[in-house]
């Protein structure tokens, strides 16, 4: 387990030594990144600021949801570019290489690459949960703040089990994979705004299909004020939901794995 | 202009080839144009002050600017960038055509064909029970296809200006990057730009990016009255043609600078 950390961190400095070669590329695609993002946001108020309110929720309520869930994407993208890029990996045969090395195919995938550059969306959704929590008039106890930590963790533990889950599919085809977009940006955008705001059947694909709601909505509701026990409860259970989800999202992976064909070369 | 034409055509007939790219994106901009729709459908359910829009008609307007969002120069002509950074865009230069001519051709088709491909079966869903409406008359539907033609235009004249940069900024991150974000929040695709507060709109009138999906999509809609339509074509066309004069001008002068090493 030690000897696994040390190797990972080896392999995050030579992937952070990588990047920084093209500084101004780098500053350049935080920027944007930040950009993008605050333009998320603005948009969000500029809709609060004609309506008003948005079906009993303020402003600030929906900025904790979307700080949750952006803080949780960023760092999951960091962490897991490596499955991102995956399916170049099985079209180029560089998976045979992978499977030589003594080490799981999984951790080698994930040490591949830490993408520094998410720092942008990650400082963006910070700020927003951080102004979101300030406006909420309620006194804070430090069980707010483990919660929070804890569901951020979870929330990482759903992307990254997306990522995986699209990286799989890789071995059975490396076509029309974006579709998985859908899932990943969709349910960042969906995630945005409070999940009861949908039509049913929206919902529903989004707390059972892929338990989208236990990454901000249910852990961000047992935050608020005058929360009931079970909205308490249900804050404090969700993030093992998303655990239990990159459990499968293993699983699958390993049976992917286990079919590979390389493409030769 | 032949030789434009069929510089245009192989192009566009290449880019019809994606078609696995085109249905993904098809899903996407289908799920896109639900959850944005849903978004509206909660602000509207409980309504305190007038709307700058009535919710139909953000109905529309959502579903029109996912149907077209290719046309908006998100991505940029990935392959003539290309040439520049490798010195290959000498061969361009050997050829007996104007080079910004050519890029113009290029930028437009790559424009025109991912849009048609997804845009035609994403109309004929959001019209068969999606909310899509009809054109408010005659005289509006003749309004924004006449401004739609010229916003793939102004489009094709931001992408080539993009590739121009080129010559300036070799590693083209800058414009490359900084561009697209302006459209993103500029053009309405993010959000439709009556609901911008109103001194964001005094600024958004004077600049070229609502040319590119509000303008065409509110003349269809009605929302811009098809009286403004001459005015609002009439600048869709003078950004266009101060684009495409910018875009030549630095590219003229980069020419003149231009060092290609090597054989």
């Amino acid at each position: 387990m030690c000897e696994s950390l040390a190797l990972y961190m080896r392999y995050v400095g030579v992937s952070l030594r990588a990047q920084m070669q093209y500084r101004v590329s780098f500053v350049l695609q935080v920027l944007a990144q930040l950009g993008v993002t605050s333009i998320e946001f603005f948009t969000i108020a500029v809709l609060f600021a004609r309506f008003g309110a948005l079906e009993g929720w303020s402003l600030p309520r929906v900025a904790i949801l979307y700080g949750l869930v952006h803080v949780s994407f960023a760092l999951a993208e960091a962490l897991g570019r490596g499955f991102d890029v995956f399916p170049e990996l099985v079209r180029g045969g560089g998976f045979d290489r992978i499977l030589l090395r003594p080490r799981g195919a999984a951790f080698q995938v994930l040490a591949a690459e830490f993408q520094v550059m998410r720092i942008g969306r990650l400082a963006q959704g910070l700020a927003v949960l951080v102004w979101g929590l300030a406006a909420q008039e309620h006194a804070w106890a430090w069980s707010d703040a483990v919660l929070i930590a804890w569901a951020i963790l979870g929330g990482v533990c759903f992307f990254g089990a997306l990522m995986i889950f699209s990286a799989t599919l890789a071995f059975w085809t490396v076509e029309g994979l974006e579709l998985m977009n859908v899932l990943t940006y969709g349910g960042v955008e969906t995630a945005q705004f409070p999940l009861d705001i949908y039509r049913p059947w929206f919902r529903a694909v989004f707390t059972f299909g892929v338990p989208l709601a236990c990454v901000n909505y249910l852990p961000a509701q047992a935050l608020f004020g005058a929360a009931t026990p079970e909205r308490v409860l249900a804050g404090w259970l969700a993030p093992l939901a998303c655990a239990a989800f990159l459990g499968v999202s293993l699983l699958a992976w390993r049976a992917g794995v286990r079919r590979y064909v390389s493409t030769g070369s | 202009m032949n030789a434009y034409y069929a510089l245009f055509g192989a192009r566009f007939r290449e880019l019809l080839q994606y078609r696995a790219a085109a249905i993904a994106g098809f899903v996407t901009q289908l799920f896109w144009g639900l959850i944005r729709i849903m978004i509206f459908e909660a602000f509207y359910r409980v309504l305190s002050a007038a709307q700058p829009m009535r919710f139909e008609e953000v109905v529309t307007y959502v579903w029109l600017s996912q149907a077209f969002l290719m046309l908006i120069p998100f991505r940029m002509d990935g392959e003539a960038m290309q040439k520049v950074r490798d010195g290959s865009v000498v061969y361009e230069l050997a050829r007996p055509l104007d080079l910004y001519g050519l890029w113009f051709a290029r930028a437009l088709a790559l424009r025109l064909a991912p849009t048609l491909l997804r845009a035609v079966p994403l109309l004929a869903i959001a019209a068969c029970g999606l909310g899509l409406q009809a054109p408010a008359s005659w005289a509006a539907a003749a309004a924004g296809a006449a401004s739609l033609a010229a916003a793939f235009l102004l489009a094709a004249a931001l992408t080539a200006l993009v590739t121009t940069s080129l010559f300036w900024t070799v590693s083209g991150e800058g414009v490359a990057r900084l561009l697209p974000l302006t459209i993103w929040i500029c053009s309405g695709i993010v959000l439709p730009l009556p609901f911008f507060p109103e001194w964001l709109q005094r600024v958004l009138e004077w600049l070229p990016f609502q040319g590119l999906i509000d303008v065409p999509f509110r003349l269809y809609l009605g929302h811009l009255p098809p009286e403004a339509a001459l005015a609002q074509i009439g600048k869709q066309l003078a950004w266009t043609a101060a684009l495409v004069l910018l875009g030549r001008g630095l590219l003229n002068r980069g020419l003149r600078r231009l060092e290609v090493q090597g054989g």
